[in-house]
């Protein structure tokens, strides 16, 4: 039986993946799927390269959403149900665009968090924190004709998540975006400026870059709080369909 | 939203390391930035354990109403390197009507009744599989009829996606530059094979032996 990694061993571990990825020499947009610091992707990588090839039709287009599948309401993550939820009321608000800057327009976004302790009301979530009963954290919307979405919710807090002993997720939602092809599809996370936790967390790190994990970091924007209720943060996403694979191999010596 | 103020994709972290000074105005314009480097791709995170009560939705794996004229059943176990079943992997499919054409209709989320949207969103049960109710795509060329398949799931830190090519029963296997281009012993893996009258089995393998061929689409990027 292996003992349960410490936090050094796995940024340790960490440490010795992105210093093979310096080695290579290049910078990646994405993580990488094989990060064994990150226990659960050990199993779950492909080992075969992935299969390079042109999109067709099906794969240059998108799924249309309209009003019909999404209220403007809920795009408020605070009144969901009859009284507020606790902890610190925040506006998240950005645009969504392309590799060109173009907008993504009217394009369907899915947020979902744990509350401000921490804690997701998913079944499954053990965390020995209070649930809310006036917070889900559930949110959807509809992005702009200039690809701009607003949210108004509280602040995540961080949560322990067992891969290894004392593992804590810093503090961040989870984003579902669509961009104007499938091969825009993008599944990603938000994270809050100086948190503590980042060179810590193997799922942030999985990002080799560190200009790349920059990006998923929002910015504490003074101008998007509102006097006396909530404080805002701006993070905006692109979506170019560009892949980590595609820079290694531009790069990689066969 | 009105762009008098300064840009934050020009000047914040989102693109860290990029100047994009005139982003504003060629927005305002609706105009491709030309001669300016492209933007930077915000990188994937995964999408955790925590999804099953966000992504999935009533009526997500039901494109067509089951038990419909020409409805069949899109199905399938996920497994991991150890052939595991994977219990917290969620499946999107996206695809052409019956006709081969890509519609874009709005509705996939609250379906109304003889709206084909397309698109669809399965979680796998307990045993690592899901299931779709939908129809066979029909072909948008001269090629073969096929689905797109996209794979989220906890410990995957990047979605992966993959074609499910439908084979009926009795019929030869669809060719077309991607699957000439895969090794033959590999090739099984993006073939929907019929099971019954009414359905189609795709199993995904993550990893190691019979590892489902995944897809990169270099070209697709700007
Ligand atoms: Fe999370």
């Amino acid at each position: 039986m292996t003992a349960e990694p410490t936090q050094d061993d796995i940024t340790r571990e960490i440490q010795e993946k992105q210093r093979e990825a310096a080695e290579r020499g290049i910078p990646s947009r994405h993580p990488s799927r094989d990060f064994a610091p990150y226990r659960s992707s050990i199993l779950r990588h492909p080992t075969h390269e992935l299969v390079k090839t042109d999109p067709e039709e099906i794969e240059r287009t998108t799924p249309a959403f309209g009003h019909i599948d999404v209220d403007p309401y809920e795009s408020d993550l605070t009144i969901q149900h009859p009284g507020e939820p606790l902890g610190e009321r925040i506006i998240v608000e950005g645009r969504v665009v392309d590799g060109d800057g173009r907008p993504v327009r009217n394009q369907l976004i899915e947020i979902w968090q744990a509350n401000a302790s921490g804690r997701y009301i998913h079944k499954r979530d053990q965390h020995p924190a209070p649930l809310d009963p006036n917070f889900t954290g559930v949110g959807r919307a509809l992005t702009g004709d200039d690809g701009s979405y607003r949210f108004v919710t509280i602040k995540p807090g961080p949560y322990p998540w067992g891969n290894h002993r004392n593992a804590w997720r810093p503090a961040h939602i989870h984003f579902s975006l669509f961009g104007n092809a499938f091969t825009e599809r993008l599944v990603t996370q938000m994270y809050f400026p100086g948190d503590p936790l980042f060179a810590l967390d193997p799922i942030y790190q999985s990002i080799p870059d560190q200009a790349a994990r920059d990006r998923l970091i929002s910015t504490y924007d003074h101008n998007l709080s509102v006097p006396e209720w909530a404080l805002g943060y701006r993070w905006d996403i692109v979506l170019t369909g560009a892949t980590a694979t595609w820079m290694e191999d531009e790069h990689a010596d066969h | 939203m009105p762009t008098t103020e300064p840009d934050p994709i020009a000047t914040d972290n989102a693109v860290s390391g990029e100047e994009h000074p005139v982003l504003t105005e060629r927005l305002a314009r609706e105009q491709p930035l030309e001669g300016l480097p492209p933007l930077v791709q915000t990188p994937s995170q995964t999408v955790g354990p925590f999804f099953g009560f966000s992504l999935p939705y009533d009526g997500g794996p039901e494109l067509v109403p089951p038990a419909s004229p020409g409805s069949v059943r899109l199905h399938g176990t996920v497994r991991d390197g150890a052939g595991t079943p994977v219990p917290d992997a969620i499946i999107e499919l996206w695809q052409p009507d019956a006709d081969g054409r890509m519609v874009q209709e709005p509705g996939s989320r609250h379906r109304a009744r003889g709206v084909f949207t397309g698109f669809g969103r399965a979680a796998v049960d307990a045993g690592g599989h899901y299931e779709f109710t939908t129809v066979v795509p029909g072909a948008t060329g001269d090629g073969p009829r096929w689905a797109l398949l996209t794979l989220f799931a906890r410990g995957l830190a990047h979605h992966l996606f993959t074609r499910a090519y439908f084979v009926a029963e009795g019929e030869a296997e669809p060719t077309d530059s991607l699957l000439s281009g895969v090794a033959e012993d590999r090739r099984g893996t993006l073939l929907a094979r019929q099971d019954t009258a009414t359905s189609y089995r795709f199993d995904i393998t993550l990893q190691g032996e019979g590892e489902t061929v995944f897809l990169d689409y270099p070209a697709a990027a700007r």
